[in-house]
C-alpha cells in the first residue's frame, strides 16, 4: 500500500558529518558492494570498462567548492534516501511497491511487483533513486535492511555498510526519533540538519555542517610579516632574526 | 466514431505499458488510487470502456437506443476524468516548478478537447456531414487552449526558481558553488532521465513550431473548411498538423521541466 503508514516513533536513519568527510567513496564503494548481492540484487552496470559507463548506484559522492580563490574551501556530500517521513515518491507509486516501513521508518521498493514505470524517481528532490535498466525496476538505498538485522552476522557488522566502510567515522546510523540517541545527540549539538526541508518531506537522515575554518589564510599571512629584526649588529642577533625569517615563511 | 476512439485509446494504453520495465506486471497500477494519480489515470480509463464498450454493443446488435445518450455522457466524463489524472500525474510532483501548475491538468483538458475536435470534424467530412457548429467550437477549443499554453509559459518564464545548489547541500553561504570532481565520470540515470539537452536548446525554436502546427495552422484549415465544399483534404491537414504540433508540445513540456535534484549537478537554480 503507497498510502503512508501512521508515524511512528522509530525512525532509523544516518548522520553524515560533513565537517569531516573527506570524499573517498569508500560509503559509495562499500554499499555498491553489498548491495550487489544484497536486498537490491543485482546493481546492473553497462559498459563499466568501457568509454560510457553506466549503471545503478544507491550512493553517490559529489565534491563541491565553495568560494573563490584563497578563501574557497571543499566539500565533500555524499547523497542517497533520506528515508523521509512523508515522501511523495512513496504516495505516486501506482502499484504498491514503494513503500514505507512502519517499524522503523525504512522506505523500500519491493522488486517483485515495481513496474518501472520511473514515477518515483521523478517525486524524489534528492535524485536518491536510479532505475536499474537490466532488472527493470527501480532502486534505492534500502539503509542495508539486510544487514541491521542479520543475526547471522557479528554485532558490529549490523550496521549500513556505507557507515562500515567510513574511514573517517563521518557516517553514523541509529534511530534519529529517539531523542536519547547518539545520532540524535550529534545533531542536536551540530545543528544538523535536513535536506531542502521547504518540500515538506521531512527527511530523517541529517547532515553535521562543515566547522568555520580555524585559521584563515588572512590571518596566517600577517603573522608572516609580523619578524623581530636584530637588536644590534652582532652575530648572534643577526642569526635569530635570519632564524626568525625563515622560519616565519 | 466510437471504434476510432476505443482503438485511439487501447493503442494510447498499450504504448503506455510498453515502456515499462515490467509490463507483464502492469495490473498492479490499478491498485494504488487511494494516494497516485498515475494509478487513477490507469483506473479512470479502464472504466471509459464500461460505457463506450456498451455503446459499441447496442449499435452492433442495434439494441433499444434510450439509454444510448447516458452511456455517452459517461463515456466522455470517463475520458475527461482520465484526461485530468493525466495532467495531475504531472501537477502534482513538488519536485518540477514548471509542473507543479494548476494550469497543467487545465492545459491538458484544453488539448484533449481540441485535438479531440479535430479528428471529430475529420471523421464528420469523411461522411460529408459536418455541422457548422462542430467546426466553429473545433476553432474555439484550439483558441482556448493556445491562449492556456500562452498563460503557462508566460507563467513559467517568469519563475527562476526558488532553490540554489546551496541550499541543496543546505550550506549558509552568499559565495559561488561549483562541482569540483563528481561523482561519477559519466551522466547517470538521473541526469540521463531529467536532462532534455537538446530540446532545451533550442526551447524558442519549439515553441513557435508548437505555436504554429498545433494552434494556428489548424484554426485556419478548419475557418477555410468551413467556407469550402472541397473540405475533406483541409481536415485532414488540420488533424496531421495538430498531431505533429502536440508530439512536439509534450517534447516541449518535459524538455523545459527543471528537476530539483540537478542542482546537485550544476544547475544553478531549480
Amino acid at each position: 500500500m503507497t498510502s503512508l503508514p501512521a508515524p511512528t516513533s522509530k525512525k532509523l536513519g544516518l548522520v553524515i558529518d560533513l565537517d569531516i568527510c573527506v570524499g573517498c567513496q569508500a560509503c559509495a564503494t562499500s554499499c555498491k558492494e553489498w548491495n550487489t548481492g544484497g536486498y537490491s540484487a543485482p546493481l546492473s552496470d553497462h559498459d563499466p570498462y568501457g568509454a560510457d559507463p553506466s549503471g545503478a548506484w544507491l550512493n553517490r559522492v559529489h565534491s563541491y567548492e565553495i568560494g573563490e580563490g584563497e578563501d574557497s574551501r571543499t566539500l565533500h556530500f555524499p547523497r542517497a534516501c533520506m528515508h523521509c517521513e512523508e515522501p511523495d515518491c512513496v504516495t505516486v507509486c501506482p502499484t504498491g511497491a514503494s513503500y514505507k516501513r512502519q517499524e522503523d521508518g525504512i522506505v523500500l521498493v519491493n522488486p517483485d511487483t515495481c513496474i518501472g514505470c520511473k514515477l518515483c524517481s521523478w517525486a524524489c528532490p534528492y535524485g536518491a533513486r536510479e532505475y536499474d535498466h537490466d532488472d527493470g525496476v527501480m532502486k534505492k538505498c534500502s539503509l542495508c535492511v539486510d544487514r541491521i538485522y542479520n543475526d547471522t552476522l557479528a554485532e558490529s557488522e549490523r550496521i549500513p555498510a556505507c557507515v562500515r566502510a567510513c574511514p573517517t567515522g563521518a557516517r553514523a546510523f541509529g534511530d534519529l526519533g529517539d531523542a536519547d540517541s547518539d545520532v540524535s545527540k550529534s545533531v542536536a549539538s551540530r545543528d544538523g540538519y535536513g535536506l531542502l526541508e521547504d518540500f515538506g518531506y521531512k527527511p530523517v537522515n541529517k547532515y553535521l555542517p562543515p566547522r568555520p575554518r580555524r585559521n584563515s589564510n588572512i590571518e596566517a599571512g600577517t603573522q608572516a610579516s609580523e619578524t623581530i629584526p636584530a637588536a644590534d649588529n652582532s652575530a648572534t642577533e643577526k642569526l635569530f632574526a635570519w632564524a626568525d625569517r625563515v622560519l616565519s615563511r | 466514431m466510437l471504434v476510432v476512439a476505443l482503438a485511439l485509446v487501447t493503442v494510447g494504453l498499450l504504448s503506455s505499458m510498453l515502456h515499462l520495465g515490467h509490463p507483464e506486471r502492469a495490473h498492479r497500477a490499478f491498485s494504488q488510487w487511494r494516494s497516485s494519480w498515475l494509478s487513477r489515470e490507469g483506473v479512470a480509463a479502464i472504466l471509459t470502456y464500461i460505457p463506450a464498450g456498451l455503446m459499441g454493443l447496442i449499435w452492433l446488435f442495434d439494441w433499444d437506443t434510450k439509454s444510448l445518450p447516458l452511456l455517452a455522457i459517461l463515456a466522455a466524463l470517463g475520458a475527461s476524468v482520465t484526461v485530468y489524472c493525466t495532467g495531475m500525474i504531472y501537477a502534482s510532483l513538488r519536485t518540477i516548478r514548471h509542473w507543479n501548475l494548476a494550469l497543467v491538468p487545465v492545459f491538458y483538458l484544453a488539448a484533449a478537447a481540441a485535438t479531440g475536435t479535430l479528428l471529430f470534424l475529420l471523421i464528420l467530412a469523411i461522411f460529408d456531414q459536418v455541422p457548422l457548429w462542430v467546426a466553429i467550437s473545433g476553432v474555439g477549443s484550439l483558441f482556448v487552449a493556445l491562449m492556456i499554453k500562452r498563460s503557462y509559459w508566460y507563467r513559467i518564464d517568469r519563475d527562476k526558481g526558488n532553490y540554489t545548489t546551496a541550499m541543496a547541500l543546505g550550506i549558509e553561504t552568499e559565495a559561488k558553488v561549483r562541482p569540483l570532481t563528481p561523482p561519477h565520470t559519466m551522466p547517470n540515470f538521473v541526469m540521463r532521465e531529467m536532462g532534455f539537452r537538446v530540446g532545451r536548446k533550442h526551447a524558442t525554436k519549439l515553441r513557435r513550431v508548437t505555436l504554429a502546427c498545433l494552434f494556428i495552422l489548424p484554426m485556419l484549415f478548419v475557418a477555410l473548411a468551413m467556407t469550402m465544399s472541397w473540405a475533406q483534404p483541409l481536415y485532414t491537414l488540420a488533424l496531421i498538423s495538430a498531431a505533429i504540433g502536440i508530439i512536439v508540445e509534450r517534447w516541449l513540456f518535459f524538455a523545459e521541466a527543471e528537476h530539483v535534484a540537478m542542482l546537485y549537478y550544476g544547475t544553478d537554480r531549480a
